[in-house]
């Protein structure tokens, strides 16, 4: 690793839902990430800080934190996009989730959600049928292919104005997790599923401010996947099929 | 209030907006046209008593508004008061239909 070209100031969230930012001097390296200068403290400040981590190259998505007042995926982002010429960074949890303690949230919330979207796989063959053959030219499946990269970061669920105002609305994950399976030509719960994302609590309560689009670090664009949401359940409503 | 319902407001909400955005227009233009040369209320009833087309365009038009507006509005009072209980839902009917009763009572008043 470089050597330090400078120090950073670091505002670290310590505490639970109560709590206060504490300050830290950190060492500033060539290609550090948010997530470095947090292990760093860790590590060798203060061992006291929680925070969660797992891959740290983009894949588990575990490691989002608030950065400077928007939320991110840690472990990509590097400490040059959001510390400015004074090194100043401020790291807190995510928003529109209880914390546990310091920089962990409590997903629990988050994660309920995507299984109330009927976010799980419904198979409708035995395993004695032979495999389906899914045309990657097929619409639907162009559209899983838009919308399934999600690494369940809850970015997007942090950045949502609506989870904000209304605690009950699913989010954008769950609901972008619904429209991949809608879109499946393979399952079998499309009924259930649109009547579970159908409602002010789901997808008609957004109001496509696309936060969760302009923040998923992933660049999927969830806004979309909750309007086709609102397209198929309307056409579901209109034919009586929910 | 079920899925089904919601989705069906949510409808009607865009639909209503749909014929609002037309009506919105054609009342404004004709309005701005009509004032061009000065025109006093008398010679705008002249205009409107017993015109029918006028009576359906503006009953179409209250009718737009007395849907679109309450539906919005439970979405604002849902979100920013987190008032969800059956009793907004009533009143936000009584809304609707006081909405309806008045316009169509002016619109009423126009005509005849």
């Amino acid at each position: 690793m470089a050597e330090a070209v400078a120090t950073l100031a670091v505002s670290v969230w310590r505490g639970g839902a109560e709590g206060r930012f504490v300050g830290y001097a950190v060492p500033r390296r060539a290609n550090q990430t948010v997530l470095d200068v947090v292990t760093y403290i860790q590590q060798r400040l203060d061992p006291g800080l929680s925070y969660r981590f797992a891959c740290r190259v983009g894949m588990c998505g575990s490691c989002a934190m608030t950065v400077n007042g928007r939320p991110r995926w840690t472990c990509r982002t590097h400490v040059a996009r959001v510390a400015g010429a004074d090194g100043r960074i401020e790291i807190a949890p995510l928003a529109n989730l209880p914390v546990i303690k310091d920089l962990a949230c409590d997903l629990s919330a988050f994660f309920d959600k995507w299984a109330a979207a009927r976010g799980s796989f419904v198979g409708t063959r035995t395993r004695r049928d032979d495999f389906a053959r899914v045309s990657p030219a097929a619409p639907q499946r162009r559209a899983v292919d838009a919308a399934i990269e999600c690494i369940g970061c809850a970015v997007c669920y942090a950045a949502c104005d609506v989870v904000a105002w209304n605690p009950d609305y699913l989010g954008p994950a769950a609901l972008n997790r619904a429209w991949t399976l809608v879109n499946d030509e393979r399952d079998g719960a499309e009924r259930a599923r649109l009547s579970a994302v159908a409602g002010d609590a789901a997808c008609h309560a957004c109001h496509s401010h696309q936060s969760c689009t302009e923040h998923c670090p992933k660049s999927l664009s969830p806004t979309s996947s909750i309007a086709g949401l609102k397209r198929r359940t309307g056409l579901a409503a209109l034919t009586g099929k929910i | 209030m079920g899925p089904r319902a919601e989705v069906l407001l949510w409808l009607a909400q865009r639909a209503s907006a749909a014929v609002l955005a037309a009506c919105v227009a054609i009342h404004l233009a004709t309005m701005i046209y009509a004032v061009q040369g000065g025109l006093s209320a008398a010679e705008i009833l002249g205009r409107t008593r017993g015109n029918v087309s006028w009576l359906a365009f503006y009953a179409v038009f209250v009718l737009a508004a007395a849907i679109h507006a309450p539906i919005g509005m439970r979405s604002v009072i849902r979100e920013i008061v987190g008032w969800r209980s059956r009793s907004l839902d009533l009143a936000l009917c009584a809304f609707a239909v006081a909405i309806a009763w008045l316009g169509w009572r002016a619109i009423a008043g126009l005509f005849r």
